[in-house]
């Protein structure tokens, strides 16, 4: 599924972008000028990554400080554990795209059990 | 350094093991705790846990792949540390003798009490699994809770058991609640949250008492009222569990005496996490801070002093954080208010608990509170650590 986040004009360097998808994905735009696409939600409970500190290829996430890497979604060290979903990043017409991955999400298990019991 | 005996198996004693590996210590290890669980994360116990959207399992801080190489003597208390004998030993309570070459202190804290209280059913603190398993059953059968105490926990339990249906009071002794770690005008825009949500906030009046034979009834209170209760959540602090190293030599003061690394003044002995009062070079002053991010990142630091020797130390830690979740709203704080000699509202507006505010002494901002403002917060935080 491809879809349309922002034009590349309107997201400068060092920020964040946030798609209210169903779970929400966040385009970063790093110091660099790379553009990546990540889960929003961190893996460890519910935080935002579009409001956490970037840096170089990294967000830390602003609850408790876990790093995730944009480029594989890794995570350096605890609380969280698990990775977030990579999302593929495709920009035509000078507008940000983005192809969300097929693969589960890892979402945490506060925000899978409230999304299991449906909207509130 | 051959053996390492690391006392208290929860945040800061785990993040100290790993700390241990990861700086290339590869000697026996030894984790000494007396509750009989794994590590386990404390902050959901106030929170989701008692909600029910988090279970114990997932309350586990360890990862399924994590391979420390450590050895787990757990519900096994630590009663005293022998360091006498040239070789240092920590005591347990059944007679065995751990010897090791270096020891880390991680005992945290534990829950104040009210005296008085012991043997009454339905009256509870909450610092363990075990405390948060007894809370939430008593929770579920519903009624008047009464939370002595309005600082961080008594206000999120307030918090959890008002959204489970139960109707719910807070009792404080201090005139505003928080106004020690938030200072009296954000304390009161803090704790403005139970208001807001229907729950009774009595402030500046203590408790005398509680009521009730062999189940509590009624909470007590010093300016003569009484408030009939079912559930009574005891929510007054903690104190640092070190009364186990009295007599070892160990310098404590409110919790273990030492550096902004953890050094006790006693060679191959570091204390951190909750039972920690260490030297704040910010503030030059010592400071016990009770915060779970303290817990998790301090202990690489004291493991370096630790492993050094009489070598190097760290540098100026990071300022103290915590987050606290009350009402659906996400509190957020770093640095220390104490020192502070303004406080200004720079984004939000307190009516709305939206807020960011920071504390400056002069022109230098010391420390900064955000009610549901993570990513200005996480700005303002950075700032902080970098002054
Ligand atoms: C309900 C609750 C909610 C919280 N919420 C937040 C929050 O939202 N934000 C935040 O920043 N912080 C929060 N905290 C604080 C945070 O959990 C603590 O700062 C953190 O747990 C400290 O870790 P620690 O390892 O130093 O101590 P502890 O977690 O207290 O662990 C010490 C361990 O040592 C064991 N022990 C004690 N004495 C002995 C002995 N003699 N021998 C062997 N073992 C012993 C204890 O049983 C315990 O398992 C909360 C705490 C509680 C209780
Ligand atoms: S919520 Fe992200 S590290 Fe905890």
């Amino acid at each position: 599924m491809m879809i349309p986040a922002c034009r590349l004009a309107d997201l400068p360097r060092g920020e964040a972008h946030r798609l209210d998808i169903d779970p929400p994905v966040t385009v970063f735009h790093t110091d660099d000028g790379e553009l990546y696409a990540i889960d929003d939600t961190c893996t460890h409970q519910d935080a935002s990554l579009a409001d956490g500190w970037l840096e170089g290829c990294e967000v830390e996430c602003p609850l408790h400080a876990s790093k995730f890497d944009l480029r594989t979604g890794a995570v350096d060290s605890p609380p969280a554990k698990l990775p977030v979903r990579t999302h593929e990043v495709v920009i035509e017409d000078g507008m940000i795209h983005v192809k969300v991955s097929t693969d589960a999400p890892n979402l945490p298990p506060c925000v899978a059990s409230r999304l299991a019991k449906g909207p509130a | 350094m051959r053996t390492v005996a690391v006392v208290g198996a929860s945040l800061a004693g785990l993040s100290a093991v790993r700390a241990l590996r990861t700086q290339g210590y590869d000697g026996r290890l030894i984790v000494v705790g007396d509750e009989v669980h794994r590590p386990y994360d404390r902050p959901p116990l106030s929170k989701e846990f008692l909600a029910g959207t988090l279970t114990a399992a997932d309350l586990a801080l360890e990862t399924d792949d994590e391979d420390l190489a450590a050895e787990w003597l757990l519900g096994a208390r630590a009663t005293g540390l022998d360091l006498a004998a040239g070789d240092r030993a920590v005591l347990l309570g059944d007679g065995r003798r751990v010897a090791a070459d270096g020891v880390v202190i991680a005992t945290g804290a534990a829950a104040r009490t009210l005296p008085g209280s012991e043997g009454l059913a339905g009256v509870h603190t909450l610092r363990t699994l075990d405390d948060a398993v007894a809370l939430k059953a008593e929770l579920a059968e519903g009624g008047r809770l009464v939370v002595i105490g309005g600082g961080f926990i008594g206000a999120e339990v307030a918090s959890t058991a008002q959204a489970l249906g139960l109707e719910a009071t807070v009792v404080e002794a201090a005139p505003t609640p928080l106004a020690g770690p938030l200072g009296a005008e954000m304390g009161a825009v803090v704790s403005g949250l139970h208001t807001d949500h229907g729950v009774r906030l009595l402030c500046g009046t203590g408790v005398k008492g509680l009521g009730g034979e062999r189940r509590v009834d009624a909470v007590l209170l010093e300016d003569g009222r009484t408030l009939p209760a079912d559930i009574v959540v005891v929510g007054v602090g903690a104190r640092p569990c070190v009364e186990w190293l009295a007599g070892s030599g160990v310098p404590l003061d409110n919790g273990v005496t030492c550096g902004a690394d953890g050094r006790t003044g006693v060679p191959g002995v570091v204390a951190v996490g909750d039972c920690a009062n260490w030297y704040d070079p910010r503030t030059a002053g010592h400071r016990r801070v009770e915060h779970w991010t303290g817990a998790l990142e301090r202990p690489a630091a004291a493991i370096a002093a630790l492993l050094a020797g009489d070598g190097a130390s760290a540098g100026v830690p990071r300022p103290p954080y915590f987050w606290s979740d009350q009402y659906g709203v996400r509190i957020q704080f770093a640095g220390h208010a104490a020192g502070a000699d303004s406080v200004t509202v720079e984004a939000g507006s307190p009516g709305d608990r939206d807020v960011l505010a920071v504390y400056r002494r002069g022109d230098t901002p010391v420390a900064v509170l955000g009610m549901n403002q993570p990513r200005l917060f996480t700005r303002w935080r950075k700032q902080l650590a970098a002054a």
